[in-house]
């Protein structure tokens, strides 16, 4: 497999992306909408003590592990199905370029935007948390060992799983759209690790926890890695998608 | 350039393409004729290695379709102008062309050289960095015959590139055709447009899931003519036909009969378009004025009809 072929795929999709205003502002809107109003609603409205911020703010920065599993899907739904109804796979196909290197360019221009979002997005939680929590913990709370677990690891194998069921979905369906609003199931399971936090079912500021949830998703990663190749062939695009 | 034996390709109980066995020439331009779901797009995507044949042979140069270590070389050698044009809306004209030079593995160099020349012969080149999606389907077309040349590929594979045309478009593709034809490009044309065919192509190739006829499109008309559908020239006269006049025609090789209807003379040839000169001269040469010359009979069109008709029952 030759990157290069991918590379240059992703970038023409990076050049594509630019002009979809509305998916960009998707991207970043709402990342750092939730760096902003989490930490003005804890400032300002819903005051905690120290032995409540401790809980809520891992479980906040959970947040971004739930938006990884969303924001991938406008740009991945876009990357597959827009092609689709540009019918612009046919002369993508013919030229030579392999099935497993155009899937690898589609998954670079799916993935490395929203990353960059939510890293952002984050970093400017982080330290909005920090300024508006330091006075009532006596510390700054991030950046901790756990906020690199759940930031450099959870949320890239979480965005990951995101764009391959984006590219699954986005391989049965016949609208960007339609892509768009299956691929965004990929978003319920990690809801369900927030929710089963905030129920105190799993505690989401424990590292071995995370650990554990980072296995589970490299795993389904691998498996859809397998399924999404399997899905994306010459011959199914040509003669089976409709 | 491309060889085929027994190409076949199913999909499920549905037979596509059934044993095809053709051959086309390097430099040589063949259409291949065929109705609506005759195979024309399914034999391209399989000679494209974009899918896979049920059974047969086919070569590409020196390169076996259907070989896993040979689809990418042949794909590097080729260009395809799909059906569907296929561009990306929101990218300008220069930067779909570049992004498949890209792509095919051209240098900065050769793609700016490329991209400058094939625009500029489509007359396209002013409109560079507009946007693909603002462009007329005439344009759009000729940006798809660029996009597929921008590596200069030794094959060009073109699936119905003047349908849904409006004719002054469909003319300049046609002619950017001829032109490339001139470059001694091969190419293989997929059309269902039988004076398309007739003006382009070197060699025509008839299908109907079956390869039902080859050769030049006048062997095809002069195989009907053989066959009961023979092929005439019609004279006017601005006078009445004379026994000198009648006399002169009888003595051509190749004449059949010659009827006479007051000043217009029928005369039934094997080959008209090579004959028609002799025809003329020696009715001049008789004395006779003319008005019009046209032939009649099998064209193109009656032998397509005949086979397709004949293959379809």
């Amino acid at each position: 497999m030759r990157l290069s072929q991918s590379w240059i795929i992703a970038a023409k999709d990076f050049k594509t992306l630019r002009k979809k205003k509305n998916i960009i502002y998707m991207l970043f809107f709402i990342p750092f909408l939730i760096a902003v109003l989490i930490p003005a609603v804890i400032g300002y409205v819903a005051h905690k003590s120290p032995a409540e911020l401790v809980v809520f703010l891992p479980a906040f920065l959970f947040f971004y592990v739930i938006l990884a599993g969303y924001l991938a899907t406008p740009i991945a739904s876009y990357t597959i199905a827009g092609e689709k109804v540009e019918k612009s796979l046919e002369p993508l196909l013919a030229t030579p370029t392999t099935d497993s290197e155009i899937l690898l360019g589609k998954g670079i221009a799916a993935f490395f935007p929203p990353l960059a979002a939510l890293w952002g997005g984050s970093a400017l939680f982080m330290l909005l948390m920090d300024l508006i929590t330091r006075d009532e913990l006596g510390y700054y709370y991030f950046p901790d060992s756990n906020t690199a677990l759940v930031l450099l690891l959870l949320l890239p194998l979480a965005l990951l799983m995101s764009v391959q069921v984006n590219v699954i979905v986005s391989s049965r369906v016949t609208d960007v759209r339609a892509g768009q609003q299956l691929g965004g199931l990929a978003v319920v399971p990690l809801m369900g690790l927030y929710v089963s936090g905030e129920l105190n079912l799993i505690n989401l500021g424990d590292a071995s926890n995370l650990l554990i949830i980072a296995a589970a998703l490299l795993v389904v990663d691998v498996l859809l890695f397998f399924v999404s190749r399997a899905t994306f062939r010459r011959e199914e695009i040509l003669t089976r998608w409709k | 350039m491309i060889e085929t034996k027994g190409l076949t390709k199913r999909f499920g109980t549905l037979t596509a393409v059934d044993n095809l066995t053709l051959k086309v020439n390097e430099g040589e331009v063949f259409g291949f004729l065929g109705p609506n779901g005759a195979g024309k797009t399914t034999t391209v995507r399989m000679l494209c290695c974009l899918i896979s044949k049920t059974s047969g042979e086919a070569r590409i140069a020196d390169y076996d379709v259907g070989k896993e270590a040979d689809a990418l070389k042949i794909r590097k050698l080729i260009g395809l102008v799909p059906d569907t044009v296929g561009l990306y809306d929101d990218l300008s004209a220069y930067d779909n062309l570049d992004f498949y030079g890209k792509l095919y593995g051209c240098t900065e160099t050769q793609r700016k050289e490329n991209i400058q020349r094939f625009l500029t012969m489509l007359g396209l080149w002013e409109k560079r960095d507009a946007i693909a999606g603002t462009f007329s389907k005439g344009m759009k077309q000729k940006l798809a015959i660029a996009r597929a040349l921008i590596h200069e590929p030794e094959l060009l594979f073109m699936d119905e590139p003047t349908a849904n045309l409006d004719p002054e478009s469909a003319k300049t593709v046609r002619d950017f055709i001829l032109g490339l034809k001139k470059e001694k490009k091969t190419i293989f044309l997929n059309t269902h447009n039988l004076d398309e065919a007739q003006r382009v192509c070197d060699r025509i190739g008839i299908l109907s899931t079956k390869l039902l006829a080859t050769g030049t499109p006048q062997e095809l008309e002069r195989a009907l003519s053989s066959g009961g559908g023979a092929r005439r020239t019609v004279v006017l006269l601005q006078e009445q036909a004379t026994d000198a006049m009648l006399a002169g025609l009888r003595q051509l090789t190749g004449v059949g009969s010659v009827t006479v209807e007051g000043n217009k003379l029928d005369v039934t040839l094997s080959d008209p378009d090579k004959q028609n000169a002799a025809v003329i001269e020696a009715i001049v040469k008789a004395g006779g004025h003319i008005q019009s010359v046209t032939i009649a009979g099998a064209s193109l069109e009656d032998v397509y009809l005949k086979l397709v008709r004949e293959g379809g029952s």
